[in-house]
């Protein structure tokens, strides 16, 4: 592990008890600071907390937050909630899958952008919705997009 | 302690005062995650320099959602003297001549106008509780939303907030459960046990350390209410839980909240924050003997965690699976100890039936099912929504009343309520009065309040699939019948929609839906054939269509649509043959342009392009359009639009 991998770590670890109710939060905080989970860290966290590396990734697999492999400087995500399946969410997916030329899970090779499917953001009313790290864009259309990736580039 | 609450409830007050009836305008906005992206914070930017152009001074407050998210982004303004007037759809442009308009030149703009509200009246500007939108709702869990700063806890206190937490300070434990109990409160989160008698099993089982949980793990697709709820009023959902954790004996709480809604976490740590400084959240709340604490949990994106045994191991950092009950979380739940779960909107009607009273709650909805529900309406309808209705209302008074109907002059196909554990009802039933047993009886269920509205355009099996791909996708995997059954049933499902179903089909997974039903530990399992259940009752037809005829009547489901570009409308313009991907259409400038079927993947992406003017290209399902073999020159074709189906 690099030193400053294993200062930021130990500054994540500092700020949480040696208790398994800290596993989830930990591995959020570490997954936020890293942009996933390496197994390095991994068996850091295990170690801190007392528990078999087996069991961290056991609890870090079930959750769908968790990545395991480096993601995108930008993330997407495409609403799948009802409101926005029925307003067309797969013509959205289906234009970024073009657009990117990655499906949902995967990292263009650049590492600029990751593109996933969320099962709902809450946000209906607007939908079609799409998540830009942490902009929701409303009403989407397939032409929007373009627009959106262009203004982001 | 430094103040007493009466003294902090007069200086509230007077805050609040100071607000509406000040001698600058008010400017409130609507902040919450829907208005953002709808363009709130442009239009905030656009009004703060509207007002330096013009020196008008006034005070800006983010609020809430009011529930017209159809209208968003939202501003209300009160001039002095006059009423809140509410205005909608506004961008910076528009909110910039607002400014210039009203606050300069006095006109109130009753074009850009939704309503008022407070006392008084504006020329051609309706009140907004009058409008259709809001005259058959009732808001009690939504009381303050959209109308208060959020962030701002003495607005909440100013609007009664916090005294139903002092009046039950002042009575027994026993005697507030009592309160609840004959509010005749359920839960919200959709199952509907009564929550007073869910607080009396927890208060009676013997235990120095007891625990209560917030569940605000809003899983469903389709839901926003626990969110806005969250965004617009964080105060009375957590009034509701001290309360609660007083009736119970609770020592120490814990919101469980999904990750996905950052700004409701930012309130939710702003107003815990508060109320800590207010000395009405730790040790000794209010000079009581009653302390309490509350952590907030994220979720880490899985829906199963919805259910209380679940988020349970989950808050104790295992996989989120749910175990078998009994023992229930009222003996042994959260580290072995006694817990109560109750959700967002649950936790925010405890709170005013305190600072009211249990015979007010109990006077709005029916015999069983007591006060309101809020519901999130979305899908095909003119006015996309968070709504509170008292229970017993129709769905037909919801969808036209206050949803204005479905948009573009389509017909209502099914209204979906429930999320993936709920059911879709056919246009036969809008008459179905909203209560937890009429819903359960025709097949859905109440739900913790998705309402979809599905039109024409809508498939009926493409939705049932949906909602499968997503409980298959959910399944947490320890019941083999919801793990393998799901699965199946998934299949089955895509086989028909991909044209490779048969009528046998239809009875295999009415079957698979029983046994995962009775198979299931938990709701997840135990509700998921719901949506095939009644998809299957009530649009069979639709579902032998696709086996049979190999039409799928909304054009949606893919395998079963052809595109074709009619060959006297072609222009030969060459726009669609560059936009397609695989190559699939011929043609040649002022030449017919042909898609080859067997290289088409029904991307849809020709249809897109193909100018307006020409409109050449049609999708259709279950039917063939005759077109040329090879392109042709334009203009030397006969008429097209002749169809023969696949009978």
């Amino acid at each position: 592990m690099n030193p400053d991998t294993k200062q930021e770590l130990d500054d994540i670890l500092s700020q949480h008890e040696i208790e398994r109710g800290e596993l989830i939060p930990i591995l959020q905080a570490a997954q936020e600071r890293f942009g996933y989970l390496p197994e390095e860290v991994i068996a850091k966290i295990a170690k801190f907390l007392q528990l078999p590396p087996s069991a961290v990734y056991g609890v870090s697999t079930f959750y769908a937050q968790f990545k395991f492999t480096p993601t995108g400087k930008k993330m997407i995500k495409v609403c799948r909630g009802t409101a926005c399946h029925v307003r067309g969410a797969s013509r959205i997916l289906q234009e970024l899958e073009k657009e990117l030329g990655i499906k949902p899970g995967e990292t263009t090779e650049d590492l600029e952008y990751s593109l996933e499917t969320i099962a709902c953001f809450g946000s209906c009313a607007l939908a079609p919705v799409i998540v830009v790290d942490k902009t929701v864009y409303g009403r989407m259309t397939p032409k929007k997009v373009g627009q959106i990736l262009a203004g982001n580039e | 302690m430094i103040v007493t609450f009466d003294e902090m409830r007069a200086r509230s007050i007077s805050e609040w005062e100071a607000l509406e009836k000040s001698d600058k305008p008010s400017i409130f906005i609507g902040a919450a995650t829907c208005g953002r992206a709808a363009g709130a914070m442009a239009v905030l930017e656009a009004i703060s320099s509207a007002l330096a152009h013009h020196h008008i001074e006034a005070s800006i407050t983010q609020v809430g959602c009011l529930g017209l998210c159809y209208a968003e982004p939202l501003v209300d303004i009160i001039k002095p003297g006059c009423p809140r007037i509410h205005y909608g759809n506004l961008t910076p442009e528009l909110a910039t001549q607002l400014i210039e308009d009203y606050l300069v030149k006095d006109n109130p703009r009753p074009d850009l106008a939704l309503g008022t509200t407070g006392d008084g009246t504006v020329a051609d500007i309706p009140k907004l509780f009058e409008l259709p939108v809001l005259k058959s709702q009732m808001r009690i869990a939504l009381r303050n939303c959209g109308l208060i700063d959020p962030e701002n806890i003495n607005h909440y206190i100013a609007r009664d907030g916090y005294s139903g937490l002092v009046k039950a300070l002042g009575m027994t434990p026993e005697a507030v459960i009592e309160e609840v109990k004959k509010s005749g409160l359920r839960g919200r989160g959709g199952a509907g046990f009564p929550t007073g008698m869910k607080w009396g099993f927890s208060r009676r089982s013997p235990s120095t350390v007891k625990y209560l949980i917030c569940n605000a793990d809003e899983g469903d697709p389709g839901a926003f209410m626990d969110r806005s709820l969250l965004e617009g009023d964080p105060h009375a959902v957590l009034e509701g839980i001290l309360i609660g954790a007083y009736a119970i004996g609770a020592t120490d709480g814990y919101i469980y909240i999904r990750a996905e809604y950052p700004l409701a976490i930012d309130r939710l740590r702003v107003a815990l924050r508060q109320i800590t400084d207010y000395e009405l959240l730790g040790d000794n709340i209010l000079g009581s003997n009653f302390s309490f604490h509350i952590k907030i949990k994220e979720g880490a994106g899985a829906f199963v965690c919805g259910e209380e045994t679940a988020m349970m191991a989950s808050i104790e950092g295992k996989r989120g699976m749910p175990r078998s009950r009994p023992p229930f979380p009222a003996n042994s739940g959260l580290w072995g100890k006694p817990t109560n779960i109750n959700n967002v909107e649950t936790w925010a009607n405890v709170s005013a039936i305190l600072q009211r009273s249990a015979e007010w709650y109990a006077s709005y909805g029916t015999e069983k099912s007591k006060g309101t529900k809020t519901f999130a309406l979305a899908g095909k309808i003119n006015r996309t929504g968070l709504i509170e209705v008292p229970m017993g209302i129709s769905l037909r008074e919801i969808i036209y009343g206050i949803g204005g109907g479905i948009p573009d002059g389509k017909r209502l196909k099914a209204i979906q309520t429930g999320g993936p554990s709920g059911g879709c009802l056919p246009e036969s039933m809008l008459e179905l009065p909203v209560d937890y047993e009429s819903l359960t009886q025709a097949g859905s269920i109440m739900g913790s309040g998705g309402m979809i509205v599905l039109d024409e355009d809508n498939c009926i099996v493409d939705t049932a699939r949906y909602f499968l791909s997503f409980t298959q996708a959910e399944s947490c995997g320890k019941c083999v019948p919801c793990r393998l059954g799901t699965k199946q049933m998934l299949s089955i499902l895509e086989d028909i929609t991909n044209g490779k179903g048969e009528l046998e089909d239809l009875d295999l997974l009415l079957k698979l839906a029983e046994s995962v039903k009775a198979g299931s530990l938990c709701a997840l399992g135990g509700t998921t054939p719901n949506p095939i259940l009644t998809t299957i009752r009530y649009f069979r037809d639709e579902y032998e269509e696709h086996i049979t005829k190999k039409r799928c009547r909304a054009v949606i489901c893919t395998e079963l649509t052809n595109f074709y570009i009619l060959p006297d409308k072609c222009q030969g313009c060459l726009i669609c043959l560059r936009s397609c991907p695989t190559g699939a259409i011929s043609g040649d400038k002022r030449m017919v342009h042909v898609i080859d079927q067997s290289k088409c993947i029904k991307c849809g992406a020709c249809l897109d392009v193909c100018p307006p003017r020409f409109n050449a290209i049609v999708k259709v399902s279950g039917e063939k359009i005759e077109t040329p073999a090879e392109p042709v020159p334009v203009m030397t074709s006969k008429p097209s639009g002749k169809a023969t189906t696949n009978e």
